[in-house]
């Protein structure tokens, strides 16, 4: 048989088309921003993208001047999807700076590349707890939380408010844990029992009968995303509204509320913004938010947008560039920028010092149901990993 | 531990594994008649619940609703019948739990095209909101009690249809000799598309009496799909009864395990390796109970007769 | 044959040249992605042992990239860093896990098979997730990579990519010699027709089993690979989507043929990374692409290679 010679050529023209054009210098800001645009979590993701997308038209699509460009990826939940995403958005389009990453894994795994690449990282979801601890970096910047400080919100008002008796339920897993411990930092009532259910689970209705079998007083649980959805509902036709008080952290919010509508009504949530803060730069953020996409943000999408506004306070400190790694981080540690917080200062390990508030589910808003504001919670609450991080600035 | 929770508790695993039934038995039917492995039999049951929430939506009565969700999943199924799986019954398994894999892709995205990745709100009528007090001192939702009617109707219907009808006749005719019924003029064709939109509108029911205590978003059937694998494989693939009984004994184990599990394992090793051991191991009991069960009858609790 | 041998040794000398191309390029990322394809393609070798050679159809192949995977991490957790050690325990790890999962289900047939291999995959995942030790669903960082006695330095990409190659092209030529043997003969001969095997007096069960266990072993190989390329071990190396993704490697490369599965890892993986940079709907074309090969493109990409898709 002969040899195909045509054969042999195309596979070697594909593998020179395949290393032919780098990307040519640019005079361009370019920040790569991972998240989850796949799959049934893509809701977050959408949540963040469009943030981001609002923060470039809020900046003109310019940062210090100089054209800004946003490459987004997805990581599709994956860890090793997510690392190789950076490594192409790193070494392929040559980013100068990374945003974005909403699951713990999927940060930890990412944040060693970008740093080893000498690039700074901007998270504005994951709060794992090791980057604000042991394992913080002086690339590494957080515009939202550490996992612990909402629960420990939480915890705080519930110790206040003199309640005991508190049955806790989570998934069994780390975040779960995380959840629950960061709760019981603050609260020191008697806890009923803890209860940690499978990962993803669908059907809550034994778990709910054990609860009511065990009559607490409150009930304090942490179901993100579908499981949230399911947990509440299921709990609110179990008939236990009205007479166990349900307290909850990152399970009702703006991405779970279209699902729950008014069975939501009466949840008490711990978070550090809501779309009601009374502050000139979140409400500028949520009413162009709604006009633009039609529905309402979510935290998550909040700090993606502080993410934007805090990569464009190092661009315009450091003359339309972001070269300089170490000018960039020096800046970044001032966060001088319109937070939709209102002012906050950034704590040694790069983590936000901020308020905590209580939120409920009431009646109003464009949706029937929105998270309201009670009261203030914490005020300029440091997270409890800091002391662990040798970072001196 | 009281009586009444245990009855209760019994009753929650009861209600699951209807839920699981009404998945199973339009899975094994296919299985029992096709011999198709349909691994986007969890995309059917999400098809449903979106279908049903628009229709409730689009009619402003949840009767009305159901009726059009279940009669929309049955056409969806016919389609993905004649479209991408009728080529595939005379292929190996793995052939089919690909294709079929690659549905799921594919329905799952198109559905968040068409409804966006945020969970959809599913309303109850009034009258299907409450509680019933079924033995003094327990109160059940009513919804879930409904749940379990309608599963235990159709599992009869089902039986009924299977084993009295003229259509159940040829159905276990064609499963048996393919040739043979053809033969007698029957379009076994036609029989095989309208045998799959039934187990479509099975799925289709359970997804839609999942929506509202369950989250109707993308990727919802992929939840509840392998835990089904698991009943049909514990029940033998291709029965029905087979899938009757492994749905309640998945629904009371899994129940079971996740009530009473870390309790009593606190009676033989110390609280805090309970508090470690019992959720992990009440997460992996159905996946042990299915390998026992496999390792003393390969072929499940009733195996089918193979044609 | 000699057209095929051409075109194979032809790919080798390409992949062989990828890493002084891409520097001469200034696009170092295609050594990471081909780097990634390459582990995967040894994950479908092993696969292809039992699936495509001896017809069992395994739907939880992903366990043992995990075991892998977790047995480097693990290791590394307590201070043990040596490569040697670490790859030898992911491998023996990996071997006893398929010891204990093929014991129960190689006896079973067809879609038992496929479902109790999912099962088991399933309870080593929840399994991931719930031991907190090694930070359960949050996986663990890899902070020092596997060490060779300073023989070899997995910290540079071109070394580890050469690393991967090299153990691609043994995992392949271990299978290539398995099957021609004797031993491959009764697992072939198995698959096409298990009754006949019997008849002429092969019990076929302790052969597929112990084609099981080394297809078990070699991919927990990829597991370790994989801990080291990541630099990060977590359960969702275990996802069940995962293991449908290597089988449907070995699919699209061909299934029964030396170097299928290792094509069908790259055109999956590179197909996948390109649909996704065009669109965030990529999955609602990658599925029907699928669905199109298995039913239209049954030999798969070794098929389309002078002298068929089959080997031996």
């Amino acid at each position: 048989m002969p040899i195909p010679i045509r054969m042999l050529a195309a596979v070697a023209t594909a593998a020179t088309l395949a290393f032919a054009l780098p990307a040519a210098a640019q005079q361009k800001i370019k920040i790569g921003f991972i998240t989850t645009l796949s799959g049934p979590a893509g809701v977050i993701g959408k949540h963040m993208k469009d943030s981001v997308e609002l923060a470039l038209d809020h900046l003109g699509h310019k940062m210090g001047g100089v054209p800004v460009e946003v490459i987004f990826g997805d990581d599709q939940f994956k860890p090793d999807v997510g690392v190789q995403v950076a490594e192409e958005m790193l070494k392929k389009h040559q980013v100068d700076i990374m945003s974005g990453i909403i699951w713990s894994h999927v940060m930890m795994a990412v944040v060693p590349v970008v740093t080893g690449a000498g690039k700074v990282m901007v998270g504005t979801n994951a709060g794992a707890s090791p980057l604000a601890g042991k394992a913080c970096h002086e690339q590494y910047f957080s515009t939202s939380w550490n996992n612990d400080q909402t629960p420990e919100a939480m915890g705080k008002f519930m110790q206040e408010q003199g309640i005991n008796d508190v049955y806790v339920m989570a998934p069994n897993y780390q975040a779960g844990k995380d959840m629950v411990a960061g709760f019981k930092r603050f609260y020191k009532g008697r806890i009923v029992e803890e209860i940690f259910t499978k990962p993803g689970q669908q059907d809550y209705q034994a778990e709910i009968t054990q609860l009511r079998a065990k009559g607490p007083k409150a009930v304090f649980v942490f179901y993100p995303g579908g499981m949230g959805i399911q947990f509440v509902k299921q709990y609110v036709q179990a008939g236990l509204r009205e007479r166990i008080p349900l307290y909850s952290v990152f399970t009702v919010d703006e991405t779970t509320l279209p699902a729950l509508k008014e069975s939501a009504l009466g949840q008490y949530e711990a978070k550090f913004w809501s779309p009601d803060m009374k502050v000139p730069a979140s409400q500028k953020y949520v009413a162009d938010f709604r006009k633009k996409f039609g529905y309402t943000p979510s935290f998550y999408g909040a700090q993606s947008y502080d993410g934007m506004l805090l990569i464009d306070s190092a661009v315009r400190a450091n003359k339309g560039s972001l070269a300089n790694t170490k000018a960039v981080i020096a800046s970044m540690r001032k966060a001088d920028f319109d937070s939709i917080r209102g002012p906050f200062k950034y704590n040694v390990n790069h983590h936000p010092i901020q308020d905590f508030f209580l939120l409920r589910a009431v009646k109003g808003g464009p949706d029937g149901v929105e998270m309201r504001i009670q009261k203030k919670v914490f005020d300029d609450h440091k997270d409890s990993y800091y002391q662990d991080c040798k970072m001196k600035w | 531990m009281t009586t009444i929770l245990v009855f209760e508790q019994l009753l929650n695993g009861l209600q699951f594994g209807v839920m699981l039934f009404l998945m199973a038995a339009g899975l094994t039917l296919v299985f029992g008649i096709m011999n198709l492995v349909n691994l986007a039999h969890g995309s059917l049951y999400m098809v449903g619940a979106y279908l049903t929430v628009s229709a409730v939506q689009w009619t402003g009565n949840y009767l009305a609703g159901v009726a059009l969700g279940l009669l929309g999943t049955l056409a969806v199924g016919m389609l993905v019948e004649v479209i991408a799986l009728r080529t595939l019954y005379e292929r190996d398994h793995l052939d089919q739990v690909l294709a079929t894999f690659g549905l799921i892709l594919f329905f799952n995205e198109l559905i968040a095209i068409i409804w966006g990745r945020t969970a959809l709100y599913m309303s109850l009528p009034a009258w299907l909101q409450g509680h019933i007090e079924i033995i003094p001192g327990s109160i059940y939702p009513l919804y879930r009690a409904v749940v379990i009617g309608v599963g235990l109707v159709v599992g009869a219907l089902l039986w009924f249809v299977v084993t009295r009808t003229r259509l159940g006749m040829l159905i276990r005719a064609g499963a048996s000799n393919r040739t043979m019924v053809a033969a007698l003029g029957i379009n076994i064709r036609l029989l095989y598309t309208v045998v799959f939109g039934f187990g479509a509108a099975l799925a289709g029911l359970a997804g839609l009496m999942a929506g509202p205590i369950y989250a109707v978003q993308p990727g919802m059937g992929e939840l509840i799909l392998i835990q089904v694998f698991v009943v049909i494989v514990i029940g033998g693939i291709g029965s029905i009864r087979g899938a009757l009984v492994g749905s309640l004994v998945v629904g009371v184990v899994d129940t079971l395990g996740r009530a009473f599990l870390k309790p009593l394992l606190g009676h033989f090793i110390s609280p805090p390796a309970a508090e470690a051991a019992g959720p992990a191991l009440a997460s992996m009991l159905i996946y042990l109970l299915m390998a026992l069960v496999l390792s003393l009858r390969p072929e499940g609790l009733f195996p089918a007769k193979s044609g | 044959m000699r057209a095929r041998t051409l075109i194979l040794a032809a790919c080798v000398l390409l992949l062989l040249a990828v890493p002084p191309l891409a520097t001469v390029f200034n696009q170092p990322y295609y050594i990471d992605l081909l780097r990634r394809v390459l582990i995967f393609g040894i994950a479908a070798v092993s696969l292809n042992l039992i699936l495509g050679y001896g017809g069992l159809v395994s739907f939880g192949h992903a366990a043992y990239l995990g075991v892998g995977a977790y047995s480097v991490g693990i290791l590394a957790f307590y201070g043990i860093h040596n490569g040697w050690l670490q790859w030898a325990v992911a491998i023996v790890a990996s071997a006893l896990v398929a010891l204990l999962i093929g014991a129960i289900s190689v006896r079973t047939r067809g879609i038992y098979f496929i479902m109790i291999t999912l099962a088991f995959t399933q309870m080593l995942y929840y399994l991931g997730v719930s031991v907190e030790e090694f930070g359960g669903d949050d996986g663990m960082r890899l902070k020092v990579k596997s060490q060779f006695s300073g023989l070899v330095d997995l910290g540079d990409p071109v070394t580890y990519y050469y690393v991967v190659l090299a153990l691609l092209l043994a995992c392949m030529y271990l299978v290539h010699r398995l099957v021609n043997s004797r031993f491959g003969r009764v697992i072939r001969a198995a698959k096409s027709n298990e009754a006949r095997t019997r008849a002429i007096g092969f019990s076929p069960y302790p052969y597929q089993l112990v084609a099981f266990v080394i297809a078990g072993a070699m991919c927990g190989l990829a597991g370790a690979l994989l801990a080291n390329h990541t630099a990060y071990i977590t359960p969702a190396f275990m996802d069940w989507t995962r293991s449908g993704e290597i089988m449907f490697m070995v699919i699209l490369g061909g299934m029964g043929s030396i170097p299928g599965p290792a094509l069908g890892a790259f055109a999956l993986l590179i197909v996948e990374d390109q649909l996704a940079g065009w669109t965030q709907h990529w999955q609602v074309i990658f599925g029907p692409l699928l669905v199109l090969s298995v039913l239209f493109f049954k030999r798969g990409l070794a098929g389309l290679l002078p002298g068929g898709g089959k080997d031996g």
